[in-house]
């Protein structure tokens, strides 16, 4: 008997696991008024307010541009990249990994960690802005069936 | 064994175009996925898998090719071996290592992505379509389809894209001939056959600047090879007939230094401004004052500006061109329960129902090593019903045309090697249908290298009909 009750829940997780139903997306737009560089809104989206803090979205959203702004960087290393470079006909970028490709990897470390430890937990999931051309920064909101879902 | 060959056979007898491959045939891999650039909507070319890129027409690339071939080669035959015996055996080092210069970077400005936006995807074009109606007051007409931001205490505006369904960024342009967004847009460049932009200007700087320089030098070079020859009594007539190669190097050299050297330093003002053409041309920053101090992108210091166009990192490609497609059919995550279904609901039941692990599982990899499915699965599940059940047909309809909506140029959701002809038909209309949108006669500022775009070109003022 027991047995049959745990072989009915473990069909209803796994049902569960396979067919998480999207509920909706919500878009963080683009912040441009420091410019052309890449900044995301931390204005907090209403859809997210019974799912997540703001202040964790806030934090998240800002390591996000601070690693964008680190990688658009103009410094010494940056214009030594650019000089060398220029010096050889920037054949350099066919073998070397340029420095913005670095961060992104970076970038897109951080949001599996975030995914992992914050996001789907909440039944969320961050998109790699990389993956949308930087225009915006999708979180895809699931249903969320485990918490309060009658069945 | 039996089940899976009445599998087989009910494959064969759906009147489906293309063969479903068996559930049990797992790892189709990336053998059998597309990449991205196979269905790009833009109107580029795409060589060696998507590893090269070019603009639909190739303008004049290959006149512009011909000619330094040409000059540079017959400088080296009929000039060379006269000034180095009586000048310098530098002379064709210097002019090897210039040719050199301009041609690489000719090349990498002809068939690098400018800095193409990607268009955006349906639930990003249904969300802005959302806030601009709400922002809108419909009494007054269609809402406004521009948004203002405050860029240095500038005001600046971005127009909305309705071929790429999204609010341009700043200084941004839509490019008609190659009917693609193109970030920090320049202009259209005949002569190289593709866009300049962002991610290949400091390429096109570097291929004009050393043009200039080599076209000069070669035309030194041979006034000076001319003139040694003609001092030594027999005339400039006699030089020419025995150097007829000069002659043409000459003449090519000699219209086209001018025009050259102009662009060169065309360009560095911009670049020492932090102005792209397209800018320069609308007069987009001059505004009452009529000086570009009021351009907002300028960082007040010509060493600054200059660092920032010419030596900021190289951002990224953002189209992925070699990445795999979210596949129609993927390969076996094997979940028990889904053998009893039948089997084209089932492939593409398992391909949109993926636990939450397996959604980060597969969103995980990072898109530079893109390999298969980097965009993981959720974006192909739109919102569904709240309650979707196995037998029922809908979520896999709706599922088939959520991944459908992934492919801007709309290819159905079965998989064949019949589906590139379909494909291929299908992009040609969207294309069509995109020539029709897009007027490619009222392009804006084409390079200013062609004397006759110019005066044209100051007369339009939009990039996008």
């Amino acid at each position: 008997m027991t047995s049959w009750m745990e072989s009915q829940v473990e069909t209803h997780s796994l049902q569960d696991f396979q067919r998480p139903a999207v509920s909706s997306k919500v878009f963080i737009q683009r912040d441009y008024s420091s410019g052309t560089i890449c900044k995301f809104q931390t204005k907090f989206p209403s859809e997210l307010e019974s799912r997540l803090d703001k202040q964790q979205f806030e934090e998240t959203i800002q390591t996000l541009n601070n690693l964008y702004a680190e990688a658009e960087k103009l410094g010494g290393s940056s214009y030594l990249e650019g000089c060398l470079a220029c010096l050889t006909a920037y054949t350099v970028f066919l073998c070397m990994e340029t420095h913005y490709e670095k961060v992104l990897k970076k970038i897109a470390r951080y949001i599996r960690d975030q995914n992992e430890k914050i996001y789907a937990p909440r039944g969320l999931l961050l998109t790699d802005p990389i993956e949308r051309g930087l225009r915006v920064v999708e979180i895809t909101i699931f249903e969320d069936r485990n918490i309060g879902s009658a069945r | 064994m039996k089940s899976c060959d009445s599998q087989q056979t009910d494959l064969q007898a759906v009147p489906t175009p293309a063969p479903i491959p068996p559930p049990h045939a797992a790892s189709r891999g990336p053998r059998g996925a597309r990449r991205k650039w196979e269905v790009f909507p833009g109107k580029n070319r795409f060589y060696c898998g998507g590893r090269i890129m070019a603009a639909q027409q190739s303008g004049v690339l290959p006149l512009t090719l011909g000619l330094i071939l040409v000059t540079t080669g017959l400088f080296f035959i009929f000039d060379c071996p006269f000034l180095v015996k009586h000048l310098s055996s530098c002379v064709p080092a210097v002019g090897a290592v210039l040719f050199v210069f301009v041609f690489i970077t000719l090349l990498q400005t002809s068939f690098s992505d400018p800095g193409i936006l990607p268009r955006a995807t349906p639930e990003e074009a249904a969300d802005v379509e959302r806030q601009i109606d709400s922002s809108g007051d419909s009494s007054y007409g269609p809402p406004p389809r521009t948004r203002e931001v405050v860029i240095n205490q500038q005001v600046v505006k971005l127009k909305y894209c309705f071929t790429c369904k999204m609010f341009r960024p700043p200084r941004t342009s839509h490019c008609s001939l190659c009917d693609n967004c193109v970030e920090r847009f320049d202009h259209h460049c005949p002569w190289v056959g593709n866009c300049v932009g962002k991610r290949n200007y400091r390429f096109f700087y570097t291929f004009i600047v050393s043009l200039s320089f080599l076209t000069s030098f070669i035309f030194s070079c041979v006034s000076t090879h001319l003139a040694m020859r003609a001092q030594d009594g027999r005339g400039l007539v006699s030089a020419l007939q025995e150097s007829p190669g000069s002659a043409v190097e000459l003449v090519i050299c000699f219209f086209s230094v001018w025009s050259i050297l102009g662009l060169s330093g065309f360009h560095t003002y911009l670049v020492a401004s932090n102005l792209t053409t397209n800018e320069d041309i609308k007069g987009s920053w001059s505004g009452k004052s009529g000086d570009v101090a009021s351009n907002p992108f300028s960082h007040r210091n010509v060493f600054v500006n200059c660092g920032s166009v010419l030596c900021t990192p190289l951002p990224p490609s953002l189209i992925d061109r070699r990445g795999f497609l979210p596949e129609e059919e993927e390969p076996a995550q094997t979940c028990c329960t889904d053998v009893q279904l039948p089997a084209s609901a089932n492939n593409t039941q398992r391909k949109c129902s993926q636990g939450r692990k397996g959604l980060l599982e597969s969103a995980a990899p990072s898109p530079l090593q893109s390999t298969s499915c980097p965009q993981g699965e959720p974006q192909t599940v739109p919102p569904g019903p709240r309650r979707p059940s196995p037998a029922d047909s809908e979520p896999t309809r709706q599922a088939s045309n959520g991944c459908r909506a992934q492919h801007s140029a709309g290819s159905q959701g079965n998989a064949s090697s019949a589906r590139h002809s379909h494909h291929k038909s299908r992009m040609k209309k969207h294309k069509e249908a995109a020539l029709s949108i897009s007027n490619p006669t009222s392009h804006g500022p084409v390079a200013p290298t062609c004397p006759d775009s110019v005066p044209t070109s100051r007369g339009t003022s939009s990039t996008q009909a």
